[in-house]
């Protein structure tokens, strides 16, 4: 019936009458039931309180309540805090943790009046690139069952391609919003680093992590913006900046728009027919009156290797707090304090995540700070400095997102090759700069994404640039038919 | 740039993690090679460069020193694997 309408498009059948808030959530939590369990794309489906939530955004369109998303059904990745509904990072350390109050994303979207239908699967503390990291299974491709989604973000990326929620929310530190919407055909945008609240968002590598929209179009991501951006009080990387319509400049032309195209993320390991699809892309721009202009990018290869000690060593600190302590997991029978710690910690964790923490850690020891984090923040500059010297030249930076399409599950079980898979999008969380993933084409039967940056805080002119491209293709607006193809292996 | 078991065993205990002696070795190749990726910096000179720890270069935020938290002990320690009394219950430590 109303399946894979964008928010813009419902916000206007909620006030026409065409449907109401409960009807919809209704549908949207019967297409939970009927699929769900061929993705795994949500950990938990809260009903009742959905249908409370609608119930009462009727009353309020009823009432003439203007904002869009007012009614509309959303999903959560499970890293944001929800008050009396579990939180579990994807992980077995916070499986049975009901956190005692909300993340800030999440009370502006119960204050605008959407509709949460539950919370999405996602890789362990968003660490991963294919959602395979997940103590709760992996999400699988919309597009291909036998694929991934994508990660970290993975469980938001594959509820809004197959239509189990209408917008997401999603979280970025090297591409986790990007990635798994470039991988499952959607519309993902994180936005520059402070631009929304983290509290109440559990933290991976706090000077990189970024809460942002996943949806199917750059305009739904507009009206995301909307609600999630601004101060906040409890965040204090939070940027005290005002905060712009996002909609307002949607449907400015782009004459005159300069496109830097980076050499380094059109050379060697990019899949010549992503490649194709997004140069195809590109001339859809020109079409609509920018200039190309080939840019250098000339420390991006050097990106993964600093997001390696950076975000590790941050998410060494980060995670020393699940000690069995105050909540979440704790071992059975310690046998003293010592023993609980690692036993809690060893059993709550998995591989990567104890990876991670182990590398951070040995980056962090004695002795090797100079050589590792402050070698790797010194890189940061040198990656930094080289997009502020492109956008002196350019307006937006574009390129694929990935070097190809989505893998099959259990394709890449070395964790070196794994960390590659964000070579395109790992410089501009260093750089805290805004980048989106939109779609730009199908190569056999899978999603490809285009990826394009922009300066800080220049978040409406990047929305505005993906929306024009979606206004004169229709590659967003693909439905996936959630088969299964045989395994090439 | 490799490190052997005993490193391992090091840093997990810095880190409070157990790794199994049958684990060890798979977890020393794995660390290993991602040190290897991380070392590719080393290559770059980056003297003189002064580091970049917050991407916008901004410093923290202060707010005044005035109580803004109410207390939610009782909701907050609800959700502890162990507390007693207002206390949090862990294994002895004094003997």
């Amino acid at each position: 019936m109303m399946a894979a309408k964008t928010i813009a498009e419902l916000a206007r059948a909620l006030r026409d009458g065409e449907t109401s808030s409960v009807e919809l959530t209704r549908h949207y939590l019967d297409r939970i039931n009927q699929v769900n369990s061929k993705l795994n794309a949500y950990i938990t489906v809260c009903e009742e309180q959905a249908l409370a939530q609608a119930a009462a955004a009727d009353l309020r369109l009823a009432d003439g309540e203007t904002n869009p998303v007012c009614g509309i059904p959303l999903a959560h990745k499970d890293i944001f805090c929800t008050q009396g509904i579990t939180t579990s990072c994807g992980s077995r350390m916070l499986a049975n943790f009901v956190a005692p109050y909300n993340a800030t994303v999440v009370d502006k979207f119960n204050a605008a009046g959407a509709v949460m239908l539950g919370k999405t699967n996602m890789d362990e503390f968003a660490m991963g690139s294919s959602n395979e990291t997940s103590y709760f299974g992996p999400v699988r491709n919309p597009w291909d069952t036998n694929r991934v989604a994508g990660g970290s973000s993975g469980g938001s990326a594959a509820a809004v391609a197959a239509d189990l929620c209408v917008m997401a929310t999603g979280t970025d530190t090297g591409g986790s919003i990007r990635q798994p919407a470039a991988f499952c055909g959607i519309t993902g945008f994180k936005p520059s680093y402070g631009r929304i609240s983290r509290w109440g968002m559990i933290a991976f590598a706090s000077s990189l992590d970024q809460a942002g929209p996943i949806c199917k179009s750059a305009e739904d991501a507009a009206i995301m913006m909307n609600v999630m951006a601004g101060l906040d009080p409890k965040d204090s990387t939070s940027v005290d900046l005002a905060v712009p319509d996002y909609t307002a400049d949607l449907e400015q032309a782009l004459n005159g728009l300069r496109i830097g195209l980076p050499r380094q993320h059109f050379a060697e390991g990019l899949n010549p027919e992503v490649e194709q699809a997004v140069r195809d892309g590109l001339k859809e721009f020109e079409k609509l009156g920018a200039t190309l202009v080939d840019i250098d990018l000339p420390n991006n290869h050097l990106s993964v290797s600093a997001y390696y000690v950076v975000a590790p060593a941050e998410a060494s600190a980060n995670l020393s707090r699940y000690d069995g302590v105050r909540y979440g997991y704790r071992c059975d029978n310690p046998i003293d304090l010592e023993d609980m710690y690692k036993r809690t910690r060893s059993e709550g964790f998995g591989d990567e995540v104890k990876r991670r923490i182990l590398v951070g850690t040995y980056a962090l020891s004695a002795g090797f700070y100079d050589a590792y984090y402050r070698k790797a923040q010194q890189i940061r500059r040198l990656i930094k400095q080289d997009f502020l010297d492109a956008f002196q030249q350019v307006d937006v930076i574009i390129g694929p997102t990935s070097p190809h399409t989505a893998f099959e599950l259990g394709a890449k079980s070395d964790p070196v090759a794994m960390y590659l898979e964000d070579i395109y999008t790992i410089a501009v969380n260093l750089a805290g700069l805004p980048g989106i993933s939109i779609p730009a084409g199908f190569i056999n039967g899978m999603p490809v994404g285009m990826h394009m940056v922009a300066g800080d805080f220049e978040e409406a002119r990047l929305l505005n640039v993906a929306h024009q491209f979606q206004r004169a293709t229709d590659w967003h607006l693909q439905q996936p038919e959630l088969k299964t193809t045989e395994s090439a292996a | 740039m490799a490190l052997d078991k005993s490193e391992v065993e090091k840093i997990a205990q810095l880190a409070r993690l157990h790794v199994d002696d049958s684990e060890a070795e798979e977890v020393a190749h794995r660390i290993s090679d991602i040190l290897e990726l991380i070392n590719k910096m080393q290559a770059v000179d980056t003297e003189n460069i002064e580091p970049l720890s917050h991407p916008l270069d901004a410093v923290q935020r202060l707010r005044a020193d005035k109580v803004t938290e109410s207390d939610r002990r009782e909701e907050l320690q609800a959700i502890a694997p162990a507390s007693e009394a207002g206390l949090y219950l862990v294994p002895k430590v004094i003997e």
